[in-house]
């Protein structure tokens, strides 16, 4: 019989089965739901952010363009350029500075603020909010001036209230009021401080701002409507190729945040592919249980003459159709969670978000949805063909072979690729969508294997329990022939796995920047500190005794353009170390902390053309090689030097290390300042504070445990997301061990009634059962354990590049949880077989 | 003479236990002619539902040959068999085997759909009514007394017009009256049609209407017993 006539009949017969109802399939369809919407979930906020950004692009960059220089403003060329092409211009500068405070009783309160000096011009695009409401005109035209507006963090930090005064540099300034929307605050960036705006213009005289001070500059343009963006980009990269200028446009208004929600989306994503994957075993759990129902149905079919095509069809199509239902439940409430609580976590977004329906979002969501279903039921369905007619008066379904037929095995392994490669593709990130799908496959390898094992041992370990009945109940079923022992280990394992891996490496990473960053970090890092200002502050900082260490070294900030005379990125592709602008220094003796491994440092006196001395390992990453020669740009000066040298720069350590360091004569003609750390005791950094903010009020310290704690507070914020991934995986493989339970229930309760009828209380048989699933729950936490750790481990030491220690609490917590998880879902299911007269069970059985 | 219907020549069938391979049948050789009624007897656990299971292609023998309509058994694969028994053969179970999620008369109407017959529904309706049970066509099989469920298993055995009828302990079930409903119904159906047909049972007033009778002890053909 042809396929189509084979597939129509099967279709027929699968009809007749699903009239039954979908009692046996509310795991299958609840796991695939859950397993869907999580991933459908998390890319509709995605979709969302990327539709806010999108939308608000030139509101979030302040124009339809910018151009910004590190450490310069623009030349009257490039300024007059701007005002020829585009229709409007904003010029702004953004540095960081120190906002002080003095209080009646004439103690000082000093805090780090991230200052934007505007012109008359800001904002281009959007509005500032103030409270109180009013136009940022009318705030800087407060009394008495000069005035500036600032975060509530940097006021209440301050304890000031509108209409004090504080001072920046040697100036003093109204607050005119409190800054609650900045518009275009998502391209700042990562920030030490709370944001304050000034005109610039009112900065005159404040010290600030002066030559060698760090700063940005932005140039916001509003370009005429029929000005192509590309054109305008191509002309300005063009005429100032080797200026340093740097270009971004409203169609990619925040990249850093773009790129940053696209890649939490896509780890996010990952996870949820965990999820599914625990939702697969699952599914497949539910599968194997419905087949082993349909059985008798399969082999009287057998009998009456179907062949194993239209029997494998028959329940393909079924078991398709009710995976289509839980695929499409799971794309609605992917959609509808979100899409209801988009108020909510619109609010919580520090970006704008715009909601929808993303048919490109469901539709991946749905491929994964479909594959996994494939994958995951193609195994179990594929035995069908193992069901003979002579399983109707013999038990035959338990006794065929554990692998199905190569064929079906090919068609798994092929879907198992095409997912992976969908994965890969949607997130776009190979490594990180390989290393999941290792991760995952690891887990799950070890995770059956254990489960096997942990029969194995319940069987071996059955003697050791002689005298104990419950125990040796318990093993008994842990190792007998229904154990449920591989799906529950496989579906609280994989969940438990990757709360555990998650748990590890933020653990590892908050302690390497919590607790052994700080104590090898410096205290301070003090920044535009002017030439002048060097002998006085090294007065002070030097002679202090609670000064262990300081270190002080000119500092600029330069871009790396060319490497032997070829655009650097076509040398050293997309290297950290050529995102945006490096730090720079220069020195004549060698520094004493210096450490060369390869080549030779120039004589103090050396006074020819620029050389370079390069940190070794970014060397070796990029490539480079000695006697190569770099184009370095330097406040829009191109200085081109040959490295002469390689050196050891440990950047873990939050001190002072710069990629790139020149000979004196290279720089020293360049406006700079200084930079110093200084390693202080803990008591002694207010007074130290103190003492240079009085004496140089131009000098920015940045107090390193705050930028610790704001790293800190960064990565708790991807650990919290991360972890309700993990929850959704772990809800998921609650859901399978509670279809485990329920698949289990009839044989409990038909074992309970034959142990009452020999006698055993309902206290022992409750035992038994706590103890079967409390040594089963036991055994997935602790197998991942394993996992998690290995997963934990292999992040740390080769993508984070972090030491690696156990954190005990979590992984105690972890073993603890499955035991918990287990016990309870077991316990739930106990009361059937507690309750059951054991007459009507054993009368029902016969 | 005519060639033998069904032919067991040496048949043996040995199953995988827990304590070892189990020697269910051993050397099993009768030919059965066509339009014969054939009851097998003996003790349970003589083998003789595992031999009338090797009859119709529904268990694999381990050794020795199996033919019926001059085909041997033993050198089909599964589906081949599958298709065999849709066109020659019809099975009646002790324990009726009807499909729980179909109708009767859909039940009915499976062997003749797995066939490819375009008219299925109307010749299940016609074999549940030669069965009585026409007021029944769409109750589930839960719905349906045990007698009555043997009823339509009996109507879906015969639905094909097979040539060869099977029915392993078809009164097993069933208290008296309905036994010997069934065995009147098993008996009308196979005069009939003209189909060949073994019976296993227990019951000897059965295994009298019958026109030969094998005894079977310890899956072997038992003479002494026939004899007796």
């Amino acid at each position: 019989m042809s396929l189509s006539v084979d597939a129509r009949l099967a279709a027929r017969f699968a009809g007749r089965e699903l009239r039954g109802g979908l009692s046996g399939f509310r795991i299958l369809l609840a796991c695939l739901a859950l397993g869907v919407a999580a991933i459908a979930g998390v890319g509709t906020v995605r979709s969302a952010i990327e539709a806010g950004l999108a939308a608000e692009g030139s509101a979030l960059l302040g124009g339809d363009a910018e151009v910004s220089f590190t450490y310069r403003f623009a030349t009257d060329e490039e300024r007059a350029w701007m005002e020829r092409t585009a229709a409007g211009v904003s010029e702004i500068a953004d540095f960081r500075s120190m906002a002080v405070v003095t209080r009646p009783d004439g103690t000082v309160e000093r805090a780090l603020t991230q200052i934007k000096a505007v012109d008359t011009a800001y904002p281009l695009v959007g509005t500032v909010g103030l409270s109180p409401e009013m136009p940022l005109t009318e705030a800087f035209a407060c009394t008495p001036g000069p005035c500036v507006v600032a975060e509530a963090l940097l006021s209440d930090r301050l304890g000031l209230s509108v209409g004090d005064s504080l001072r920046l540099g040697s100036k003093d300034f109204t607050l005119a009021a409190v800054l609650t929307r900045e518009p275009d605050s998502a391209t700042a960036g990562f920030g030490f401080g709370p944001r304050l705006i000034v005109r610039r213009a009112d900065l005159d005289g404040a010290g600030l701002l002066e030559p060698g001070t760090l700063f940005d500059s932005h140039y916001r343009l509003l370009l005429p409507p029929e000005a192509s963006v590309d054109s305008v980009k191509a002309e300005a990269t063009r005429q100032f190729e080797d200026t340093g200028l740097r270009w971004r446009d409203a169609r990619n208004g925040a990249p850093g945040v773009a790129q940053f929600v696209d890649r939490l989306g896509a780890f996010l994503v990952l996870v949820g592919l965990s999820g599914l994957a625990v939702g697969g075993v699952g599914v497949s759990s539910a599968v194997r249980a419905y087949l082993a129902r349909k059985t008798g149905v399969i082999a009287t079919l057998r009998t009456l003459g179907a062949t194993r095509r239209v029997i494998f069809l028959t329940y393909f199509l079924q078991i398709g159709a009710l995976s289509i239902l839980g695929i499409l439940a799971g794309l609605a409430l992917g959609t509808l969670v979100p899409l209801t609580l988009a108020p909510l976590i619109a609010d919580l977004l520090p970006v704008p978000a715009q909601f929808g329906i993303f048919p490109g979002t469901l539709a991946e969501a749905a491929i994964y949805g479909v594959l996994t279903a494939l994958i995951f039921t193609l195994w179990p369905l594929a035995r069908t063909g193992d069901i003979r007619a002579a399983t109707l008066f013999r038990d035959a379904m338990g006794a065929g072979p554990l692998l199905p037929d190569w064929r079906y095995l090919m068609v798994i392994l092929a879907l198992a690729g095409v997912l992976v490669l969908s994965a890969a593709v949607f997130s776009g990130t190979w490594g990180l969508t390989l290393w999941t799908t290792g991760g995952i496959v690891f887990a799950l390898a070890l995770l059956t294997l254990a489960g096997f094992g942990v029969q194995r041992l319940a069987r071996r370990a059955h003697g050791l329990a002689r005298g104990r009945a419950a125990l040796r109940w318990a093993l008994a079923a842990i190792g007998g022939p229904r154990s449920e022992a591989l799906p529950v280990v496989l579906s609280l394992g994989l969940g438990l796995s990757v709360l555990a891996a998650v748990g590890q490496i933020d653990g590892n990473l908050r302690s390497a920047i919590t607790s052994q960053l700080p104590e090898r970090a410096p205290s301070y890092f003090f920044v535009d500190i002017q030439k002048d200002q060097m002998p006085g502050f090294l007065d002070r900082v030097e002679g202090d005794p609670a000064v262990s260490r300081l270190e002080a070294a000119p500092m600029l900030r330069g871009i790396i353009t060319r490497i032997n005379d070829r655009p650097a990125e076509e040398v050293a592709g997309k290297h950290w170390v050529l995102r945006g602008d490096r730090g720079v220094t220069y020195s004549g003796p060698l520094p004493e902390t210096t450490r060369l491994t390869a080549g030779d440092w120039w004589g103090e006196d050396y006074t020819g053309p620029p050389l370079i001395s390069f940190a070794a390992e970014e060397a070796e990453e990029m490539g480079l090689t000695l006697g190569d020669e770099m184009t370095v740009n330097i406040l829009g000066r191109d200085i081109t030097g040959t490295i002469a040298s390689f050196r050891e720069v440990d950047f873990s350590t939050a001190g002072m290390g710069f990629v790139m360091a020149m000979n004196p004569s290279a720089l020293e003609g360049a406006p700079h300042s200084f930079i110093a750390t200084v390693y202080a005791e803990e008591e002694a950094e207010a007074a130290i504070l103190r003492d240079i903010g009085n004496a140089f009020p131009n000098v920015t310290a940045i107090r390193v445990r705050d930028a610790i704690d704001r790293v800190a507070t960064l990565l708790a914020g991807v650990a919290s997301a991360t972890s309700w991934g993990a929850a959704a995986t772990l809800l998921t493989g609650f859901l399978v061990l509670i279809g485990a339970a329920l698949s289990g229930e009839r044989e409990r309760v038909y074992e309970a009634a034959v142990l009452k009828t020999l006698g055993a209380s309902r206290g022992r048989i409750l035992t038994s059962l706590a103890l079967r699933s409390a040594l089963l729950g036991a055994a997935a936490g602790m197998v991942a354990l394993v996992a998690g750790l290995a997963g934990g481990w292999a992040v740390c030491r080769f993508v984070m590049e972090t030491p690696f220690t156990v954190i005990w609490g979590n992984a105690l917590a972890i073993v603890l949880g499955g035991l918990i998880a287990n016990l309870l879902a077991g316990l739930a299911f106990a009361w059937r077989p507690l309750a059951a007269r054991p007459a009507q069970v054993l009368r029902a059985r016969d | 003479m005519t060639d033998p219907i069904l032919s067991l020549t040496d048949a043996r069938l040995t199953l995988d236990g827990n304590a070892g391979p189990v020697e269910i049948l051993r050397g099993i050789s009768l030919e059965v002619e066509k339009g014969e009624t054939l009851g097998l007897v003996g003790p349970s656990g003589s083998g003789k539902s595992s031999l009338l299971m090797l009859m119709g292609g529904l268990e694999r023998a381990t050794g020795g040959r199996i033919a019926a309509l001059g085909q041997d058994l033993t050198a089909m694969d599964e589906d081949a068999l599958a298709r065999f028994r849709r066109e020659h053969m019809g099975v009646v179970f002790q324990s009726f085997h009807l499909i729980p999620t179909m109708t009767a008369l859909e039940n009915v109407a499976t062997p003749l759909e797995l066939a490819g017959k375009p008219d299925a529904f109307t010749r299940a309706h016609e074999e549940l009514k030669s069965v009585g049970l026409e007021a029944r066509a769409d109750h589930y099989p839960a719905q349906l007394s045990g007698g009555e469920q043997q009823r339509v298993a009996l109507a879906r055995a015969s639905a094909p017009r097979p040539d060869i009828l099977l029915a392993d302990e078809p009164t097993g079930n069933l208290d008296g009256p309905n036994g010997e409903a069934i065995m009147e119904l098993l008996f009308g159906l196979r005069d009939r049609h003209g189909a060949t047909l073994v019976l296993v049972t227990h019951a000897p007033d059965l295994a009298a209407r019958c026109d030969r009778v094998i005894h079977l002890r310890d899956g072997v053909l038992d003479l002494a017993g026939a004899a007796a």
